[in-house]
């Protein structure tokens, strides 16, 4: 059992599988934090963007200056952005038979995968996954199309170059690879591969393995995946969550009795506390409308904005904030806040009973019929006319390098008293500000991030119990920045096996059983022979709580699985057709030669050759049993834990005998 | 909620309340008469009092919080209400009911003694005492409550205290009857048992009764084998603690123990401490150690023998059974042994009590030797017991050592109440006060290494510092060192404000400790070696430790005080300045000799080390930067949790008390009281953190968050260095908006807060868009309007205190046109529901009345006291502005308010005003007006619950002349007494126990 891991990134995981004859991708997520690297797209047109001056190496040479711009001491890619795909290269990516994905946010890669590597397999995902990851590679695309840039820039990712640039540039991976976005004919390609599963589904693949996805508490419709055969467990977690959001909460009992553990997608701020950072948020954002600036929150239009709307529904007239508007702006926002409301199924155990009351399961709704929520698609249209101040506005992308947040970054960040409050983990909030600098306007940091974090990994752990856990490299150190903190680690026994980019692992697993059939399907005709089969089975208890019985028949093996059949009759003597028919079907089967079992004990071996007439023997003590040697015979009786051999010179006779008397000392069925 | 109009639906009188008090001092006219109220029976004036005022109900119920009062006994008082007012007579025991043994083997009352029988007990009683007994003798009418047989049996200790048991006895031959009952084999309730036992003890714990009892028998059958001891009920714990209880209280004179000698109860006693109830098990200790008390007592005075082996043969026996006890192996029998000596030491500091440990003292000692430590709370009590008893000289009998021994054996978990014990005793060793705190400090200390960035200071040999958490390394688990370091700090807490604590005090250390702690719990430390980070892992997000930690890091701000060492910040930073010479050879700085106390080698070394502090405090930086860098760290990380998101409530709150308090003792600049110059930078980064926790999504941050802000402003709201960091921040204009908050208790805070800034002229004008246009409300006017329409009663309370503290401030809003604001405020207030805010609405009136007759206020406002000077106009003039403020119309009705602690200060302050203007003259009374009279028959329908009709526009004559008629004194009196005393009579228990069961049974249908 093999394990490719494509991505370096731990909460977008991209791992292959090869289990059992099978080929599975874990999950594609896609890197975006490479967008970073780049300018930003004004949806109107910016000045202050367009007038960076060009990067020039120290020595003047000023040949970088259309592609790269200067911007506070930091240098970007002027072009469109671009992102790091998962590893193409490490394996046939054609080969792969299934793709399993596990949230939202770990599918974005998926048309660079079925589109453009000849993968001619099957994707499986829960329902809201898709729905939900349908609209952020939606939103994705519209961002990105909406503001055509002519310029793509290559000559800086030439090795060369590359060498020359400042950081981050200049350390950034694998910029050969980095792609423009894809087009939403290949977002409608790619989903048309996906088969809708539902939590607890066995999917049987090639009769080899069976998966099986498991709810995971972290979002709408997220799962975690089991992949078994009838001897082995492959438990796959990616991005769980313990803490009572608006999913369904995580089913951990399924994860028990794992040999192999593939632990993904934890928080990416350990040290974060989500209620913590919640009442930051709130407390935040009241005291910046307070004073009356205005608030922008970057944010995907899914997942944390469910709960973030329904905490502020409980807090704006807690905090005399009802006549303050918060808008929500993205291509998709009433898509998103409407497929919230009707994945009952997939929802916590209060939002499903909501449904039966009947009131929609999230307060958002409340919020909108009051008009204390407004959604617009874009800055364009409606929304002008509707904009007034101090505001709260939800929109993406948290990278800020794309999407409507662009132009709300450039309106309010000169003024001290708006607020910029960072909520999703996923990029580093100061690179993200970094081509707005210099940025008056107040900037906060509260990260919620609900997925798993150590401590609760640990408890996990003892719980489930895996053999052996294998995860990112990042997770078996504490982080860089906090290295004392040996409590962010992953801490089991024995310990995590680690993968980075680019790596094959072999997994610590052996193979030891195959499960196989008496004939389980029988015609009514053969009913009498399989019953022979079966009757043929007299098991022998050999010791206490063992028993074995010899069986003779014929071992079918197709699809990958394995079945007895009963052996053929014993060939007429009628000649023609029929008996060579049954020749051609099954081979013939000799006379079994019975099957031994026991110990030999030496001492009374020894008396009984001696009472034989054997004279003149010796017996060495070896390190696997003894060497009983007839010195007179010249022969030689090795006799070991799980065999014997006699060695003789061509006296057959001799040797009959001998053996004889050894299996006078066994058991034999 | 119902609620009459204009707040006048009090309650209505009703059956059962008793009748009308005597308000009045005297008639001053026929329909006020009401002396001529009925009486009941001789204690007629004890239930003459004011019904009225005992429960409240009818009105408002729900508005007012329970009190104590009206969580007592609800039945009872439910009972007793439906009860006749006349004492019904009680019906004979029925004839089958009666013991036909009553009084067998006793010998005949003495009719001779009837005559005095009245000094024992009420009549009333006696006559319903019979009954009583029926009932308890009667299996079939069980006792449902047996809170009511404890209250009968205090009263009659009480009754037996105060007189003859024997006379008792013979007055009310029930009481024999009832308990020569006991004796029939017969199915009675557990609970009626072991009640006659106890009484049995009772009344025989008076020798004569003893004598009594004795004669007819009735103590060895209860007591003895035949009695319940030898039963079924003995299976019942209640009966067993009955007969301990029962001999606990008769073994009270020689004559007791012969019995119990005779008897053979000391040997049951023993049994009994091994009991499966731990009350009964507790209950037989104590007896013993009564019993040896008792027998060491030794006949008519003697002074016992010094030598044991003259002992009387109960202590002897007694003895030798704690002794037996003490070898034994099994845990349960030492503790019972351990618990008997430390009672004994406890109580008792004859000379014999240090023969007694001489001769114990081997054994205890033996069980040091043991490994785990039997019983090791139990020992630490009884060390400590013997160390504070006065009779043992603790030098000569080996105490000391033995405590050396015991702190040195012990875990650091058992150890530490045994150290903290031996430092708050007065003549100890200093060497063992030394071992004592070294055991204290011996987690902080390991705290300290473990976060120390090189292996160790090199004086501090590994086997002392830090053994209490690193023996065995790996850490135990992290329950166990949070709670040692708990207790630890709790410890040390405790220690802190003491006389007697340890001199040196080292405070440096501590408050390293301290700080180190809290950065481990907040994850901010950084540890270099393993220990550390394991120590980092077992205690990050702690809140207990966090908890722990702020409250002893708030308690060090107050440092070492008086003379010895040095403390606060001030004293640390004068610390700092001093010269180097100074500091030389002192540690961290602390500017004492610790190389000059040897009993603290390890601490010593540790100091000179200076732990994770090293370099940064060492000896070359102290000049200046060692004790400051000490206090920067402590606001620092108290900033630290001020800020975190992570913060709980709880430990957020204690941040800011400790943040105040470290404040407070910040350094003064000379000759100005405002925050030194660092104090005022900390403040710069504090306000906005105080800002960001007023819009906290959580109501105890912002409430916390008030509290500590009002807390600043009273402190240093004039301060202009104070004054300027607030008035810029945004804090003033949050916090008026949270007079808007949806919860109560923040509302509350907020008005606080806000009386406060204003008080201090810190409120800033809204600014706001909505309040543009001089639109802008005053507070005052918010404050009203909080006052008259909030729901819940927090910040109706806050207002009428704020309001208070501006009239006796003069405050601008209100000095203006006082008379207005007062009568604004007492009109509001009247009609309350809460009583508090009405009880408050008469405070401020106190305060008003003062500041109108011009009186400086005396502690005691009813005291009467000659006037200092003269009123500043007539009286009459200077009475005007109460009666146009409405101030008596107020008054009088709360004088009758169903809420006991607002008529008890409505009186006060009529009595202050009586007093006030008894001296006056120039005043005419018109006692004869029409005037008078209809006020004083609108106060009688007041009184009477009708107080619909208001009083109308007063003179002060008429309030003079309605204020002398009224009878204040009586009324307090009677308002001093608790207002189910009615109910707490013996007769009124008596009627209620009867009642229960049925035997009064006419009145059953009020029942339902």
């Amino acid at each position: 059992m093999k394990l490719y891991c494509l991505s370096g990134h731990p909460t977008l995981p991209c791992n292959v599988l090869k289990f059992k004859s099978t080929t599975i991708m874990l999950d594609c997520g896609l890197d975006m934090t490479s967008t970073l690297n780049f300018l930003p797209l004004p949806l109107v047109q910016s000045p202050r963007l367009s007038n960076l001056p060009g990067w020039s190496l120290k020595d003047g040479n000023a040949f970088l200056d259309k592609e790269l711009k200067e911007c506070s001491g930091h240098v970007f890619v002027d072009s469109v952005p671009e992102f790091c795909l998962p590893e193409t290269e490490l394996i046939d990516l054609s080969t792969v038979d299934v793709i399993l994905i596990s949230n939202y946010h770990c599918m974005m890669a998926l048309p660079y995968i079925t589109e453009h590597t000849g993968f001619s397999g099957t994707v499986y995902a829960t329902e809201p996954t898709v729905q939900i990851g349908r609209l952020l590679m939606e939103e994705l695309v519209n961002f990105i199309e909406r503001v055509p840039k002519a310029q793509s820039a290559s000559l800086w990712k030439n090795k060369d170059i590359q060498r020359l640039l400042p950081s981050p540039l200049k350390d950034a991976v694998e910029v050969s690879t980095w792609r423009r976005c894809y087009t939403m004919q290949e977002v409608n390609s790619a989903l048309s591969k996906i088969q809708l599963v539902g939590y607890s589904q066995k999917i049987e693949l090639f009769g080899a393995v069976q998966v099986t996805p498991l709810s995971s508490g972290y979002a709408l419709g997220s799962s975690n995946w089991i992949i078994q055969s009838h001897y082995e467990k492959v438990s796959y977690v990616s991005g769980s969550s313990l803490l009572t959001t608006h999913p369904q909460p995580m089913d951990q009992a399924s994860l028990k009795n794992s040999d192999v553990l593939i632990l993904t997608g934890l928080t990416q701020i350990p040290t974060a506390n989500p209620d913590g950072m919640v009442g930051e948020f709130c407390s935040n954002l009241a005291l910046t409308v307070r004073n009356g600036g205005n608030v922008l929150v970057p944010c995907y239009p899914s997942g944390v904005i469910y709960d973030l709307l329904e905490c502020l529904y409980q807090y704006i007239d807690s905090a005399g904030l009802s006549n303050i508007p918060f808008y929500f702006i993205s291509p998709v926002a009433n898509s998103s806040l409407e497929f919230s409301q009707i994945f009952a199924e997939w929802l916590c155990h209060n939002k499903q009973t909501k449904v039966y009351l009947p009131e929609p399961p999230f307060p958002h709704a409340e919020l909108i019929q009051t008009n204390k929520l407004k959604h617009y698609p874009s800055l364009h249209g409606d929304f002008s006319s509707d904009f007034r101040q101090p505001c709260v506005v939800f929109t993406g992308h948290p990278s800020l390098r794309f999407g409507d947040v662009v132009h709300f970054m450039e309106l309010w960040g000169k003024s001290s008293l708006n607020t910029v409050i960072f909520t999703e983990p996923d990029f580093s909030y100061l690179e993200a500000l970094a081509p707005y600098q210099p940025l008056a306007m107040k900037c906060i940091y509260c990260p919620i991030d609900t997925r798993l974090n150590f401590i609760q990994v640990s408890k996990l752990l003892k719980e489930v119990q895996p053999l052996h856990v294998v995860c990112p490299e990042q997770y078996i150190q504490p982080p860089p920045a906090q290295s004392h903190r040996m409590d962010l680690m992953i801490d089991c026994q024995p310990p995590a096996m680690s993968y980075r980019r680019a790596e094959v692992l072999a997994l610590p697993f052996k193979r030891r059983y195959e499960k196989i059939e008496i004939m389980p399907e029988v015609s009514p005709a053969e009913t009498a022979v399989c019953f022979q089969l079966a009757d043929a089975l007299v098991p022998m208890e050999i010791k206490p709580g063992i028993s074995l019985a010899t069986v003779s028949a014929v071992l079918h093996t197709k699809d990958n699985k394995h079945i007895l059949q009963p052996p053929p009759r014993p060939a007429q003597p009628t000649g023609g057709k029929k008996r060579k028919r049954a020749t051609e079907d099954i081979p013939d089967c000799k006379v079994l030669k019975p099957l031994l079992s026991g110990s030999i004990p030496v001492e009374q071996f020894v008396q009984t050759l001696e009472k034989h007439g054997f004279s003149d023997i010796k017996v060495e003590d070896t390190a696997k049993g003894h060497i009983v040697l007839l010195q007179e015979a010249e022969t030689l009786i090795q006799i070991e834990e799980d065999s014997t051999h006699i060695i003789c010179d061509n006296d057959e006779m001799l040797r009959v005998r001998l053996r004889d008397l050894v299996l006078k000392f066994l058991q034999k069925f | 909620m119902p609620a009459g109009p204009s707040g006048t639906s009090h309650r209505r009188p009703c059956e059962g309340d008793g009748p009308v008090p005597p308000v009045w001092r005297r008639p001053v006219s026929a329909p006020l008469s009401l002396s001529s109220v009925p009486k009941c029976g001789a204690r007629g004036s004890q239930r003459g009092l004011p019904g009225t005022l005992r429960v409240s109900r009818g009105r408002r119920p729900c508005a007012r919080p329970r009190r104590a009062r009206d969580l007592a006994s609800p039945g009872t008082d439910r009972q007793t209400r439906s009860r006749p007012r006349q004492s019904p007579c009680p019906p004979q025991p029925p004839e089958s009911a009666r013991p036909d043994c009553m009084t067998e083997g006793l010998p005949a009352p003495s009719a001779g003694l009837a005559g005095i029988s009245g000094l024992t007990m009420d009549p009333e009683c006696s006559q319903l005492l019979p009954a009583l007994c029926a009932v308890l003798a009667d299996p079939r009418q069980p006792v449902a409550d047996d809170t009511c047989l404890e209250k009968l049996l205090d009263w009659f200790k009480t009754v037996t205290e105060a007189g003859s048991s024997l006379l008792l006895l013979q007055e009310n031959p029930c009481l024999v009857e009832l308990l020569c009952h006991m004796l029939k084999p017969q199915d009675l309730s557990s609970r009626v048992l072991s009640f006659s036992l106890r009484l049995t003890g009772v009344l025989a714990a008076q020798e004569d009764c003893f004598q009594y009892l004795q004669q007819g028998e009735l103590l060895p059958k209860l007591f003895g084998e035949a009695g319940p001891l030898g039963g079924a009920a003995w299976t019942s714990p209640a009966v067993r603690s009955g007969w301990i209880q029962g001999l606990r209280s008769l073994a009270q004179h020689p004559s007791a123990l012969h019995f119990l000698a005779h008897c053979g109860a000391v040997d049951t006693i023993f049994s009994l401490q091994e009991d499966s109830s731990l009350f009964v098990a507790s209950a037989a200790g104590q007896l013993l150690v009564h019993i040896l008390g008792l027998s060491m007592q030794g006949p008519a005075g003697a002074p016992p023998s010094l030598q044991a082996g003259d002992w009387p043969a109960c202590a002897q026996k007694i003895v030798g059974h704690i002794e037996e006890s003490l070898r034994a192996t099994a845990t349960p029998q030492i503790t019972q042994a351990l618990n008997v000596l430390t009672t004994t030491f406890g109580h008792c500091h004859d000379p014999w009590t240090q023969v007694l440990w001489v001769q114990l003292s081997p054994l205890v000692a033996g069980l040091l030797e043991k490994d785990p430590i039997p019983a090791a709370h139990s020992l630490v009590d009884l060390l400590l017991s013997v160390a504070r008893s006065p009779g043992l000289s603790s030098s000569s009998c080996g105490l000391w050592e033995t405590l050396a021994q015991t702190l040195s054996h012990l875990s650091p978990t058992q150890a530490g109440p045994l150290a903290l014990g031996i430092l708050k005793l007065q003549d100890c060793p200093q060497a063992l006060r030394a071992q004592a705190f070294a055991v204290l400090l011996q987690p902080l200390a390991c705290v300290l290494k473990a976060m120390a960035q090189d292996p160790g200071p090199s004086g501090v040999p590994d086997g002392t510092v830090g053994d209490s958490m690193t023996a065995g390394t790996p850490l135990p688990s992290k329950a166990a060192c949070v709670g040692l370091l708990c207790r630890s700090l709790a410890h040390l807490e405790l220690l802190l404000p003491l006389p007697q604590r340890p001199c040196p005090w080292p405070q440096a250390l501590l408050l390293g400790a301290a700080v180190t702690l809290l950065q481990l719990c907040g994850g901010s430390a950084r540890p270099a070696c393993d220990m550390g980070r394991h120590l980092c892992t077992l205690l990050l997000g702690c809140v207990r430790v966090q908890r722990a930690a702020l409250d002893f890091l708030g308690a060090l701000s107050d440092g070492t005080g008086k003379a010895e060492g040095p403390a606060s910040p001030a004293r640390l930073l004068r610390w700092g300045r001093r010269p180097l010479r100074v500091l030389s050879g002192a540690g961290l700085g602390l500017g004492w000799p610790v190389r000059s106390v040897p009993c603290f080698p390890w601490i010593d070394a540790l100091l000179c080390w200076g732990g994770p502090w090293r370099g940064r405090l060492g000896a070359s930086s102290m000049s200046v930067s060692g004790p400051r860098e000490l206090v920067t760290q402590v606001f620092a990380v108290l900033l630290e949790y001020l800020r975190s998101p992570d913060s709980s409530p709880t430990v957020l709150k204690k941040a800011f008390q400790a943040t105040f308090r470290w404040l407070l003792s910040s350094p003064k600049t000379p000759g100005c009281w405002d925050l030194d110059p660092h104090a005022l930078l900390f403040l710069r980064d504090l306000l906005p953190v105080l800002q960001k926790r007023l819009c906290s999504p959580c109501w105890e941050v912002r409430d916390s968050s008030l509290e500590f802000l009002t807390q600043m402003t009273r402190h240093w709201g004039g301060q202009a260095g104070f004054r300027h960091a607030l008035l810029a921040s945004e804090v003033p204009k949050l916090t008026e908006q949270l007079l808007r908050d949806p919860e109560s208790y923040v509302r509350a805070s907020a008005v606080t807060a806000m009386g406060q800034l204003s008080s201090q002229g810190l409120c800033v004008p809204p600014a706001g868009p909505e309040h543009q246009g001089g639109q802008q409300k005053s507070l005052l006017v918010e404050l009203l309007h909080i006052l008259s329409t909030d729901s819940e009663g927090f910040p109706r309370r806050a207002v009428m205190q704020v309001f208070t503290q501006w009239l006796r401030d003069s405050h601008a809003d209100v000095a203006g046109d006082t008379e207005q604001f007062v009568a604004g405020v007492l009109q509001v207030a009247s009609q309350d529901l809460d009583w508090e805010v009405r009880a408050q609405g008469l405070e401020l009136a106190l305060v008003f009345l003062e500041q109108t007759l011009g009186q400086p206020r005396s502690h005691c406002p009813h005291a009467v006291t000659p006037p200092v000077e003269a009123p500043v106009g007539p009286l009459a003039q200077a009475l005007q502005p109460l009666c146009r403020v409405r101030l008596f119309d107020f008054a009088f009705r709360a004088l009758f308010d169903c809420d006991r602690p607002v008529a008890q200060k409505s009186c006060d302050l009529l009595l202050f005003l009586r007093a006030k203007t008894a001296s006056s003259s120039g005043l005419q009374e018109s006692q004869s007006s029409p005037n008078v009279a209809s006020v004083e028959a609108a106060l009688q329908r007041w009184q009477a619950g009708d107080q619909a009709q208001p009083l109308g526009d007063l003179e002060p004559e008429v309030v003079l002349a309605v204020l002398r008629s009224l009878d204040l004194e009586g009324l307090r009196g009677a308002l001093a007494e608790s207002s189910d005393h009615v109910e707490k009579s013996p007769q009124s228990l008596l009627q209620d126990m009867l009642a229960t069961v049925g035997v009064l049974g006419e009145n059953e249908a009020d029942c339902y």
